[in-house]
């Protein structure tokens, strides 16, 4: 490989990681309160609201079953209006983040339906606030298996940002893609793929490692 | 003595797929300040409900629950909150927060109520000195053995200083040794706290330990309710006599055969009244189950006795026993 390529793909593995942290970043900002939404909303939920659920369902549901590959299409205009551009590494998070957002949303719906009813039951009966009740008793007793769901989404965003090379992005994807599969150097694709693999390894056992540790 | 909740005629309905189903039916009670009040009954029978109208976890259909004279379905989610925290709850599964060490589960409530974190504190670790698990302060509930966790519970339950302790099977997931524990700490609680105790359980022996009054509930309505003792000497309905005749005595020697039961507090004990009943009458009784226990610090005997087949035989022998003052009922269907 000549030494233009390994600058290359040096540079890939950072854009890889930024893009990767800035559109997990901003899907657990925005996925975490729809996912909260979704939880305590749904039927026999501490704010139980079928027409609030049911809105906030269908339109995750919705985004969720779009292919990421037309959604990075379909979002070119978006994406354009908010980071001026719709190629490179900064453009590719706007996409990124949104189709993280409903994944993350049903992921965290799912972890703190796992708290015990009986936690909200006690926490009812000392008077707490619904608001109060999500806050001090439900976050903290869902936080290993949202700590586990984080580890996912973010190999799933990791995924997807070598996706993004298609119509532009950069990262370790683009040039999988270029060097790998337009040029057939080989060597270059396998490379790259071996990074994305230890990457999301790194990642999802970091992850269990770290939701053993918080789990008392 | 004061009230502390009076229900009037609740009745609560659920419709599950269309269907409807009473889990309580027209119940009316009242539980007085200072005492420690059971209801019992037969898993789905409705105490659960019973006890979740008491702070309005449950609604109910119709009928009135007050606390202290407040109609609690008058009161809006705010004010409902405030009147909570005089409430205070344990449960069967505890219901600690695992991922918070002891102290911080105790103190809780106190932060609910917007206590700062150094009055918190010192009111938690008082808390865990009642229940005797001060050095524990540090650790989590999953390092805790039953018997602890329930007793964090009910320090994380005093810390609010309610009025009135509930407490929802809180023994039935313990072995018998630490359910006699954490009874004898309720019981020390009632009495030095004035605190107000309501225990529901399916467990007789839990009643008649430290119950003053008992109701008892049986297919979501009021069977019966009064004084454990006099229920304990004279059940009226026929759920009480379930609960409270001991079970599988031996088998009587003609299956038709009629059987009664006695019941004589320690006093009565000291008289050899059926080799007196031999002696005077002449008429011999087959003993099929006889047992003593302690209800409300006092001790009881209670026999279930085969009768001779002759009525007037039989009808001597209950003459002999109600003229004794010892308390005498059929036993049907044994």
């Amino acid at each position: 490989m000549s030494n233009y390529i390994i600058d290359a793909i040096k540079s890939g593995i950072i854009e890889t990681l930024e893009m990767t942290f800035f559109a997990s970043v901003f899907a657990y900002i925005i996925g975490l309160p729809i996912g909260i939404i979704l939880y305590s909303t749904a039927k026999d939920g501490i704010m139980a609201n079928r027409y609030v659920n049911f809105a906030v369902g269908m339109a995750v549901n919705i985004c969720r079953s779009l292919p990421f590959l037309i959604l990075l299409v379909l979002l070119i205009p978006f994406t354009r209006f908010v980071t001026g551009s719709s190629i490179g590494t900064t453009a590719s998070i706007v996409p990124l983040t949104v189709g993280a957002i409903p994944i993350v949303a049903r992921m965290v719906e799912s972890s703190l339906s796992e708290v015990q009813p009986g936690i909200i039951e006690a926490a009812l009966s000392m008077g707490a606030s619904p608001i109060y009740i999500i806050i001090h008793f439900i976050l903290p007793e869902a936080a290993p298996s949202l700590l586990l769901g984080a580890a996912i989404n973010i190999s799933t965003v990791l995924g997807y940002s070598a996706m993004a090379g298609v119509i532009g992005g950069g990262g370790l994807g683009a040039i999988a893609l270029q060097y790998g599969y337009y040029r057939y150097q080989k060597d270059v694709l396998w490379t790259t793929v071996t990074i994305l693999v230890i990457m999301v390894m790194l990642i999802q056992e970091s992850g269990n490692l770290i939701a053993k540790r918080s789990r008392k | 003595m004061k009230e502390v909740f009076k229900l009037d005629h609740v009745s609560k309905k659920y419709v599950n797929d269309g269907k409807e189903f009473n889990a309580l039916n027209d119940v009316s009670l009242e539980i007085r300040e200072g005492e420690i009040f059971g209801i019992i009954g037969m898993s789905g029978a409705g105490k659960s409900t019973l006890v979740r109208t008491l702070n309005r976890l449950e609604e109910v259909s119709s009928g009135t629950v007050s606390f202290y004279g407040q109609d609690l379905s008058e009161l809006n989610s705010k004010e409902i909150r405030i009147v909570r925290r005089e409430i205070a709850m344990i449960f069967q599964g505890f219901n600690l927060l695992h991922q918070r060490n002891v102290l911080s589960n105790v103190m809780q409530p106190l932060k609910i109520r917007g206590f700062p974190k150094e009055k918190r504190k010192e009111k938690a670790l008082e808390m865990l000195r009642v229940v005797g698990l001060e050095d524990k302060k540090k650790e989590y509930p999953s390092r805790l053995s039953g018997g602890q966790r329930q007793r964090v519970a009910i320090a994380r339950a005093l810390a609010s200083d309610p009025k009135v302790l509930l407490c929802d099977e809180a023994t039935s997931a313990l072995d018998p040794k630490m359910t006699a524990e954490i009874l004898d700490l309720l019981n020390e609680i009632n009495r030095t706290r004035k605190l107000t105790v309501v225990i529901i359980t399916h467990e007789m022996s839990v009643v008649e330990k430290i119950c003053s009054r008992v109701a008892i509930i049986d297919n979501g309505e009021l069977a019966e309710i009064g004084e454990v003792k006099e229920i304990f000497r004279n059940p009226r309905s026929d759920a009480a006599r379930k609960l409270v005749f001991p079970g599988n005595p031996f088998d009587p020697s003609d299956k038709d055969a009629r059987l009664i039961r006695l019941v004589f507090d320690g006093l009565a004990a000291s008289r050899p009244f059926i080799a007196e009943l031999v002696e005077s009458t002449g008429i011999k009784v087959n003993i099929l189950s006889a047992n003593t226990k302690s209800v409300g610090g006092i001790g009881y005997g209670q026999m279930v006795l085969e009768l001779p087949k002759d009525i007037q035989d039989q009808n001597t022998v209950i003459k002999f026993f109600e003229g004794r003052g010892l308390s005498v009922q059929e036993v049907k269907g044994a």
